[in-house]
């Protein structure tokens, strides 16, 4: 398994983290005090943890090359043989929707209130999955649509007074024309060029936000939204939050509904095709152009319904809610989950969202792992960790 | 569309120009002072640009760590500066050692994080190269912030104010001053290097045709990671003067810093040398001009709007060729 020489490389290479994260994990000045304060066991965990990650991270690179060269086709991933099983799906899916109807009445409003957000993340990582799975565009400024979304219903609700029904379909508009409008200068240019063009586009977001005060109160936002109402009835506090989940039930539905259904379409097929290779698409007749302006103006639809939903939730919202953190961490739950996979983004965005919730105590570590899974998965699953099957279609031979 | 970009040219120059030529005239001494501290921001979106277009000349990749390299070198500037500074030794020692450290530490992080996050995927789809240089990117931000603190760290400032500087001091600083210096010399020094190394000439090889340069026998993979070793060590430079210019640091500047200089790349013309360099200084001073006359609560919005506007009307840059896709 491991030979003597990887052994004396990891060595080699936990010296070499050792001396590279000496003066900042070991030394820790505080400039105001003027101390210094030495952390030497910093430097032994440094040690440690290195040398086993090299071992690790040889071996699986190893075990790459070997799948490479053996080039065997790998079997379809366990979540799609079960689904693709009558016996079992049935079970499994009535299972899933008895445990979702049963779940705001079995635990308390804290639990289903965090089930909630997990659960708009998962809207919001379906709708990112169009842009970066399916058709393979970098978009960093996802955050800047949802911020235009939850803003739509905060900023309606506030001086027109129309309810969260209304708003949705005007926001998903909104969210079209802003990814329209976005994507239309953009979407000409060589992909990495969206990548930082979005990024900047959610930063301006933000920036206007908290400087326009006229607009949306700048950085003390906006407060007392309205939660969704059920043909007129305002429900109290503790009902409303039930009924705010059975409302996000219905729309991750209604996304996944959807996102599937796009998926086997045929623009679906045109937006895997450009991701897979853009000349060859050119060839057979796809607008380039205009089939990625559509997954990039349908993704930005899904961000605003994504907004309202979020607004209405916490019933506050300010510039801090939009930051690029948020954009960082949806896109964390596409690739981590599986890019271009709706099972693998589903389980991505419960796992990454309702883990740290949980584990408040590692919570401040969250990003670092993000960052540092975005690299390992790319490195060695670049499909993710629940990776999306491709429609083949099976010519049986007919016995004559 | 030529004449119409023309059009929009001058449509937009010339109200510009004439708003311009009144206000410098009104007061000349604050249109210096704007100019001046436009290309003292310049200079360090150059240093750090440097790095961006380097490596997108060689592999095509946004190093969307470089901003985190830039400011590990202002980080560790900072460290070797306190604790030397506690241990009592002499200011001129500290001053050398702290930057030598700096730009040690930086092309050291440059080239780990080339080897981890880069060398992997080269034959990868592009989206997977740039994902995992993002990951990259949050991974050292988190890793800075959780090893020393979230807060803004004082910097106390390494440039002393010479003396002979005195009786300019009013309209640019000692700091100032010595920013823009460095970054001639480096620039200078950068340039030789590329022209007249061989390294440098193996650089220019494996940009031009990365396939074609290994059959001549040139080792590209060393090739990469000198680009990426050279690139930080400028941006370290970068890091320890802005350190000593704003006189505070912290985990999150790179962000921004990486996104402007890479704006400024893009100006530029990405992929070129002189491109970076020029395009940095016209951000600069563009931007400060910005902040000075009009408000500067939208600076960093003005900056993106310029990269818009060029990737619409000049997607190539300022200096960069007309792109031929290959098939």
């Amino acid at each position: 398994m491991v030979t003597k020489k990887e052994i004396k490389l990891s060595f080699v290479i936990a010296l070499w983290f050792m001396v590279l994260t000496f003066p900042i994990m070991v030394i820790k000045v505080n400039t105001i005090k003027h101390i210094v304060i030495f952390r030497w066991e910093n430097l032994l965990w440094t040690g440690i943890v290195c040398f086993f990650a090299s071992l690790i991270w040889n071996y699986l690179l190893r075990i790459k090359e070997e799948k490479k060269k053996s080039d065997t086709k790998d079997d379809i991933p366990i979540v799609h043989r079960l689904l693709q099983n009558e016996k079992f799906r049935i079970p499994f899916l009535a299972a899933i929707c008895l445990f979702a109807i049963a779940y705001p009445f079995v635990f308390s409003m804290y639990h289903t209130s965090i089930l909630i957000s997990a659960l708009i993340y998962v809207m919001l990582g379906l709708g990112l999955n169009i842009v970066v799975g399916l058709a393979g565009l970098l978009d960093l400024g996802y955050v800047a649509f949802y911020a235009v979304g939850a803003y739509a219903y905060a900023l309606l609700n506030l001086h027109f007074g129309i309810s969260f029904w209304v708003v949705l379909p005007i926001s998903a508009l909104l969210g079209t024309i802003f990814g329209t409008l976005l994507g239309y200068p953009v979407l000409r240019l060589r992909g990495d060029y969206l990548a930082i063009v979005t990024l900047g586009f959610g930063e301006i977001i933000r920036i206007i936000l908290e400087n326009w005060d006229e607009l949306g109160n700048g950085p003390r936002g906006i407060g007392n939204i309205p939660a969704p109402s059920f043909f007129g009835h305002q429900f109290n506090q503790h009902n409303s939050v039930i009924y705010i989940y059975f409302v996000v039930i219905a729309l991750v539905l209604l996304t996944i509904f959807f996102v599937n259904r796009l998926e086997n379409s045929r623009i679906g097929r045109a937006w895997i095709a450009l991701r897979d290779d853009e000349i060859a698409c050119e060839a057979m007749g796809i607008d380039k152009f205009k089939t990625k302006l559509t997954a990039f103006a349908l993704g930005a639809t899904w961000a605003a319904l994504g907004g309202v939903v979020f607004a209405a939730k916490t019933s506050f919202i300010n510039p801090m809610s939009f930051t690029i953190w948020e954009s960082i961490t949806i896109l964390c739950v596409v690739v981590i989950g599986g890019m271009g996979s709706a099972i693998g983004v589903i389980a991505g965005a419960l796992v990454l969202i309702l883990l740290p919730e949980y584990l408040r105590a590692v919570a401040e570590y969250r990003m670092l792992v993000f960052g540092a899974l975005q690299v390992i998965v790319m490195v060695f699953k670049p499909e993710g960790l629940i990776r999306s099957i491709r429609k083949t279609y099976k010519f049986e031979k007919t016995k004559e | 569309m030529r004449l119409f970009n023309i059009i929009l040219g001058v449509a937009v120059v010339g109200p510009l120009g004439f708003f311009g030529i009144k206000e410098i005239i009104a007061d000349p001494v604050y249109f210096l002072e704007l100019f001046l501290g436009g290309l003292t921001r310049g200079s360090i979106y150059a240093l750090i640009a440097l790095g961006y277009t380097m490596v997108y000349g060689i592999i095509q990749l946004i190093n969307f760590a470089h901003g985190e390299i830039y400011m590990i070198g202002a980080m560790t500037a900072l460290i070797v500066a306190s604790v030397l500074g506690l241990w009592g030794w002499n200011s001129a020692v500290i001053v050398i050692l702290a930057i030598v450290f700096a730009i040690v530490y930086s092309c050291a992080y440059g080239f780990t994080v080339e080897k981890i996050a880069y060398k992997p995927l080269r034959t990868a789809p592009r989206l997977s190269a740039l994902i995992s240089a993002i990951g990259m990117s949050l991974f050292l931000q988190n890793y800075v912030m959780l090893a020393q603190t979230p807060e803004f760290m004082p910097f106390e400032s390494l440039i002393p104010d010479f003396q002979f500087w005195e009786p300019f001091a009013h309209i640019i600083t000692a700091v100032e001053m010595t920013i823009i210096v460095t970054t001639v010399i480096t620039m200078i020094l950068l340039g030789m290097l590329i022209k007249f190394t061989k390294i440098g000439k193996a650089m220019r090889a494996t940009a031009q045709d990365k396939i074609m340069a290994s059959l001549v026998g040139i080792n590209v993979n060393r090739v990469i990671s000198t680009t990426f070793v050279v690139g930080s060590a400028t941006a370290a430079i970068g890091g320890v003067l802005i350190a000593c210019h704003v006189g505070q640091v912290n985990f999150f500047i790179g962000f921004l810093a990486g996104l402007k200089a890479f704006i400024a790349a893009v100006l530029g013309g990405i992929g070129s040398i002189p491109g970076a360099v020029l395009g940095s200084l016209v951000l600069g001073i563009s931007e400060s001009m910005f902040t000075g006359y009009f408000w500067s609560e939208y600076e960093d919005v003005f900056a993106f709007t310029i990269l818009v506007i060029i990737l619409i009307f000049r997607p190539s840059g300022i200096l960069g060729k007309d792109e031929i896709s290959k098939v």
